[in-house]
């Protein structure tokens, strides 16, 4: 045999000292021979290069706008079906000067503020009710559960018999809409609090209260920001869907105004105008959240 | 010294299924001197952590007798601080926050707050880390940091529920060798619950043996050796029997789950 004493030499193995191994006891595994290649691109949860990803988002957002603009130049399309890029920006214009646009807003934007308002107002307590007390969930919880299943538009003709044709049907809309799946998906979070976090507290001397104001309610902050953006946005679906019904005013109604006038241009540009306030909201909750619950981030 | 803790023919039952129940812990009976530093050690499912949170108050016993100085534990309290082997911080506070917590509902003003904590930040090494929040800390910090917020409180007894179980082996020993100094320079009685055999002999004056399935206590060992340890104690003969005493009693009470499953070539 070699001579191993040489400093760094490896002695040799042999391995474990088996009898019967797998390969005995069933044959053969098959191998593959191909490992997975690299790739700049896709490579599954993987950053990409800066500038690849500009040139990406760029194609994303211009392609289907250029798409629009040529679909319209090339006159394949009855312009009432479907207006050209200008046509909007006419009809925005128009909008804008004729002031419609700023009163429209403020409508929608004031029932929103009102009955997701009003929603948020019930639903933090209940939910922190829920998912700190099992008597709370044992008392609210199924009922809620069932509740949120039932579609917030079929509540529309009862609640124009109930409330009449004016603004409380509206808010009272979106309060239906939202005020449930708020109220759970609060429970949820809250229900998330580690417990050692809340026995922690108690064996600092905290009773009840301070535990649910100074332990609970922190922690569960961040998300129950996060569900408030979520029914935001369910929120604003269902103010148009009001207006959309019985409504003098309002972004809705501005669209389905237009659409007795054949006047799609506005309809696309109402569109639009709702999609960024959308997003200015989403935007606004993402700030709250990252300036009142920092840490969570 | 009167026994500050006393826990007399203690049994704590789960209910399992539509009416039965199981006892996790049956008839223990032990006491804890004022001053002294005990280890409970035994495998998982012999109870100990649920005899930690009995005693803290978390749990009801099912029967038996709780005393801390006389009077019977009824709830959790500031007295018996506790500490979880997740460091169980608060994330949005500071650390300096943190450890003022229990302070803060006891209602010490401001000025003599911020000087106990960080009293006990220094005493901790926790000084540079003041202002920072617990996921800027590695491992070793957060549990410095938690062990400060109960000691804050100056508790009769420091409760500690297998508190390095998540750190690196170099680091617990960091920690191990930290908390006895802490333990000096306070005076706290200490429990603390672990499966670590070698840090329950490095740490404690007393081990004590938890059996399984009901969890009852097996041995009492009182552990012989100078009240100054540094690591290397660890490799001492002294230790070394001790430690395999301890194991040895730890293993006879293990209900041993792989005996049937070995190969059979």
């Amino acid at each position: 045999m070699q001579d191993h004493r040489a400093a760094g030499a490896v002695p040799e193995v042999t391995g474990p000292p088996t009898t019967r191994g797998p390969e005995q006891v069933f044959g053969k595994l098959p191998r593959r021979s191909r490992t997975v290649r690299p790739s700049r691109l896709w490579s599954i949860r993987q950053n990409i290069p800066r500038g690849a990803r500009r040139v990406l988002i760029t194609i994303g957002v211009l392609t289907p706008l250029l798409a629009w603009w040529a679909l319209t130049a090339s006159q394949a399309v009855n312009p009432v079906f479907l207006p050209s890029p200008q046509d909007v920006l006419r009809s925005g214009q128009e909008l804008i000067a004729s002031g419609e646009l700023a009163a429209d807003t403020f409508a929608t934007v004031r029932r929103v503020v009102l009955g997701f308002g009003l929603a948020v107002l019930v639903s933090v307590p209940l939910g922190l009710l829920i998912g700190s007390f099992r008597a709370g969930e044992a008392l609210f919880e199924p009922l809620l559960a069932l509740l949120r299943y039932l579609p917030a538009s079929a509540f529309i003709p009862l609640l124009l018999i109930w409330l009449g044709l004016g603004e409380p049907s509206k808010v009272g809309l979106l309060f239906i809409g939202t005020v449930f799946f708020n109220t759970l998906m609060t429970a949820d979070v809250v229900r998330l609090v580690p417990r050692e976090l809340i026995q922690v507290s108690y064996t600092l001397g905290a009773n009840r209260r301070e535990v649910l104001r100074k332990v609970i309610f922190p922690h569960a902050l961040p998300g129950m920001i996060d569900a408030m953006r979520v029914n935001a946005a369910a929120a604003w679906n269902f103010v148009v869907v009001a207006e959309l019904v019985a409504s003098t005013s309002g972004l809705g109604y501005r669209i389905v105004r237009s659409q007795r006038f054949l006047q799609t241009g506005r309809i696309f540009a109402v569109l639009i105008v709702i999609g960024f306030i959308g997003l200015a909201i989403d935007l606004s909750f993402r700030k709250l959240r990252s300036s009142v619950a920092g840490w969570a981030a | 010294m009167s026994a500050p803790l006393r826990v007399h023919g203690l049994v704590k039952e789960f209910p399992k299924g539509r009416r039965g129940c199981v006892r996790v812990l049956d008839n223990i009976d032990f006491e804890v001197a004022a001053g002294e530093f005990v280890c409970v050690v035994g495998v998982n499912g012999s109870g100990k952590s649920t005899l930690l949170s009995i005693i803290a108050g978390l749990l009801p016993p099912t029967s038996g007798e709780l005393k801390l100085n006389g009077s019977p534990i009824t709830g959790p309290g500031p007295e018996r601080g506790m500490v979880f082997q997740a460091p169980s911080l608060y994330p949005w506070r500071t650390v300096e926050r943190n450890v003022a917590f229990g302070l803060e509902l006891l209602g010490v003003p401001r000025v003599e707050r911020r000087a106990r904590v960080s009293w006990y930040l220094e005493v901790m090494g926790l000084t540079p880390f003041t202002q920072s929040l617990p996921n800027q800390l590695s491992g070793g910090q957060r549990s410095r940091a938690a062990i400060a917020r109960a000691l804050a409180c100056e508790p009769q007894l420091l409760l500690l529920d297998e508190p390095f179980g998540a750190l690196d082996v170099q680091t617990k020993e960091d920690m191990q060798v930290f908390l006895r100094e802490v333990w000096t320079r306070t005076g706290t009685t200490v429990i603390m619950v672990t499966h670590d055999v070698e840090e329950a002999v490095f740490l404690a004056q007393r081990v004590v043996v938890l059996a399984s399935d009901p969890g009852r206590i097996a041995d009492n060992i009182p552990v012989d050796l100078p009240p100054d340890r540094p690591l290397e104690v660890k490799r001492d003969p002294p230790f070394l029997r001790l430690r395999s005493r301890v194991e040895d009693m730890v293993r006879a009470h293990h209900h041993n789950h792989l005996a049937g499953a070995a190969p059979t070539a």
